[in-house]
């Protein structure tokens, strides 16, 4: 058609950002965990990695399709849930986990919720609880090939001596993603230089946390355990690629500072007192539940609206 | 006996309380962990439900309207207890699996629902056959529930192993059990799940009673018409690959 006779309802100045270009972002930046976890774990962790993402995408192919519905997987967000997913499972984790967390994450977590947008929890976040809950001895199993030992966090809490070190490099057993602190640093610092995130939910989250976990932590400011519980388990990639994830997080500023905080305070809370090492995952999947109820009460006002007339009405 | 009929189907299938009227939630979700509690519920509930149907239904113009409700609860715990120690006595298995959830019969909302919507209005036979179908309906949502829950949550089926279980000490390969099926989350699955199918079937039974109507409709009055209708369908599906 003729550009002249094109005529459309506003907006006439169109951004070029897309959701697959931001999906895209977050693949790459994605990608120094990916290939750490690979190279760390061998070659069953590609294996793992690509059969999440292939059954994320392929269920919501076949979902669309049954349904009737325009298919959606071009804009790589289905790409995105089964790379999350697969970078939070334990690298001996047989290859049907992966089949049915990525299906269970795109069925019923997304689509039957209405698509992309439409989910009221992080799809991969909330598969990982579903496959915790339903394989809970494959899913805490981290030995395999290349480490026997248990995971830091899991030393740490019955009180042993961990190696920040190589915490921080990620030469540690845990998920295929989680271990290595440089790597997911590398991913975050793409995503902020893009502008894809910024850093009011991260930043408050580990703030919050670092203050949860000296006050109660029972050692005071110790820069040695404090630092432990930074670089160990899934708190660096919850905090910077799955507690940022554009649907499932608050829309203001002020909102977002708070998710952050309560971010921060579920995960000390879970990781001092719970029953288990780890709990970036649950602190975010109940904090996503609560999203709706931070946003009523962070919302702006309009201009003009409350003074007395307003209140009375509310009253 | 039509009308008791009607509404044993009623129970059944068009007002089942599980499946589409949502009532008596609470042991629906809680004791459907296998095939067998949701049965023996579903059975109980039945019969407490038949009974006190019955027995309001009698008693339906001596109970005066302002005392209705607790004259109802005390007829219907009566049962309740008189079932529980029924099942105490001689199914103490099942009695001690359902727990806290028998007494609770007492209050479940179809009991006392069907009692003042229904059999304190109507003659004791349909009454009582209103209860029988309404407690069936439930029996039939609850024990299917079960069965699902039962076979993915742990591969069997009434206690009997379906699926031979995976053990990895021992090398054996088979099916691993997904547990949060027999958890609570599983039972919302599973309900929501069950729900979605049958009213996709009722749907589709709605939608081809009317495609009929309207096809012995309209075949008297346009025979030609039919020609050109059929020319439209493969243009339609031609539209949706374009998209």
């Amino acid at each position: 058609m003729n550009d002249l006779t094109k005529i459309s309802s506003n907006p006439h100045t169109r951004s070029k950002i897309t959701t697959g270009n931001i999906m895209l972002t977050v693949i790459v930046a994605l990608l120094p965990a990916t290939l750490f976890g690979i190279y760390n774990f061998g070659i069953s962790a590609l294996i793992l990695i690509l059969v999440t993402i292939g059954s994320a995408v392929l269920s919501e192919y076949f979902y669309e399709k049954f349904m009737k519905q325009k298919s959606t997987i071009h804009d790589l967000s289905a790409v995105v849930t089964g790379l999350l997913l697969a970078l939070n499972l334990p690298p001996a984790a047989p290859w049907w986990i992966g089949v049915i967390g990525g299906a269970f994450a795109i069925i019923v977590v997304k689509m039957l919720f209405g698509g992309i947008g439409q989910n009221f929890m992080n799809p991969a976040l909330a598969a990982r609880c579903f496959l915790m809950i339903s394989f809970a001895s494959i899913m805490t199993n981290f030995q395999c090939d290349a480490y026997s030992q248990a995971t830091p966090l899991a030393t740490l809490k019955s009180g042993g001596v961990v190696d920040i070190f190589s915490m921080v490099t990620g030469k540690i057993p845990g998920t295929i993603g989680e271990t290595s602190m440089i790597a997911i640093v590398l991913g975050a610092c793409i995503l902020i230089l893009t502008g894809v995130i910024d850093l009011k939910i991260p930043g408050s989250y580990l703030i919050s946390f670092v203050i949860f976990i000296s006050l109660f932590g029972g050692r005071g400011f110790d820069y040695q355990f404090i630092s432990a519980h930074l670089a160990g388990g899934g708190l660096m990639l919850g905090a910077f690629f799955m507690a940022t994830d554009y649907v499932t997080r608050p829309i203001t500023s002020k909102g977002q500072i708070l998710y952050g905080i309560l971010l921060g305070v579920l995960t000390g809370l879970f990781r001092l007192f719970g029953g288990s090492a780890e709990g970036v995952s649950y602190a975010i999947i109940i904090s996503n539940l609560l999203v709706p109820l931070i946003e009523k009460i962070t919302m702006p006002k309009g201009f003009g609206s409350g003074g007395l007339k307003h209140e009375k009405n509310v009253a | 006996m039509n009308k008791a009929g009607e509404r044993m189907w009623n129970g059944l299938v068009k007002e089942n309380p599980t499946f589409v009227m949502m009532l008596g939630m609470c042991p629906t979700l809680a004791v459907t962990t296998s095939a067998i509690n949701g049965l023996g519920m579903g059975l109980t509930t039945t019969a407490v439900l038949a009974m006190s149907n019955l027995l309001i239904a009698m008693l339906r113009n001596v109970i005066p309207d302002r005392v209705r409700i607790p004259a109802f609860i005390v007829i219907i715990a009566s049962f309740v207890t008189v079932l529980e120690l029924l099942l105490e006595g001689y199914l103490p298995s099942l009695y001690t699996s359902l727990g806290i959830y028998i007494p609770l019969i007492v209050v479940n909302c179809i009991i006392l629902g069907r009692a003042e919507a229904y059999a304190s209005k109507h003659s004791m036979l349909p009454s009582f056959f209103d209860g029988l179908g309404m407690g069936l309906g439930f029996t039939v949502g609850l024990t299917s529930i079960g069965i699902v829950r039962e076979i993915i949550g742990a591969g069997q089926i009434f206690g009997y192993q379906l699926l031979p279980l995976a053990d990895a000490t021992k090398g054996i390969q088979g099916y691993t059990p997904v547990s949060i099926f027999i958890l609570a989350p599983g039972a919302f699955f599973v309900l929501a799940g069950l729900t979605a199918v049958q009213n996709k079937v009722k749907m589709n039974l709605a939608s081809k009673k009317k495609e009929t109507q309207t096809v012995n409709a309209t075949a008297s009055s346009c025979e030609s018409g039919c020609g050109s209708c059929n020319g439209c369908t493969p243009k339609f599906i031609d539209d949706g690959k374009e998209e």
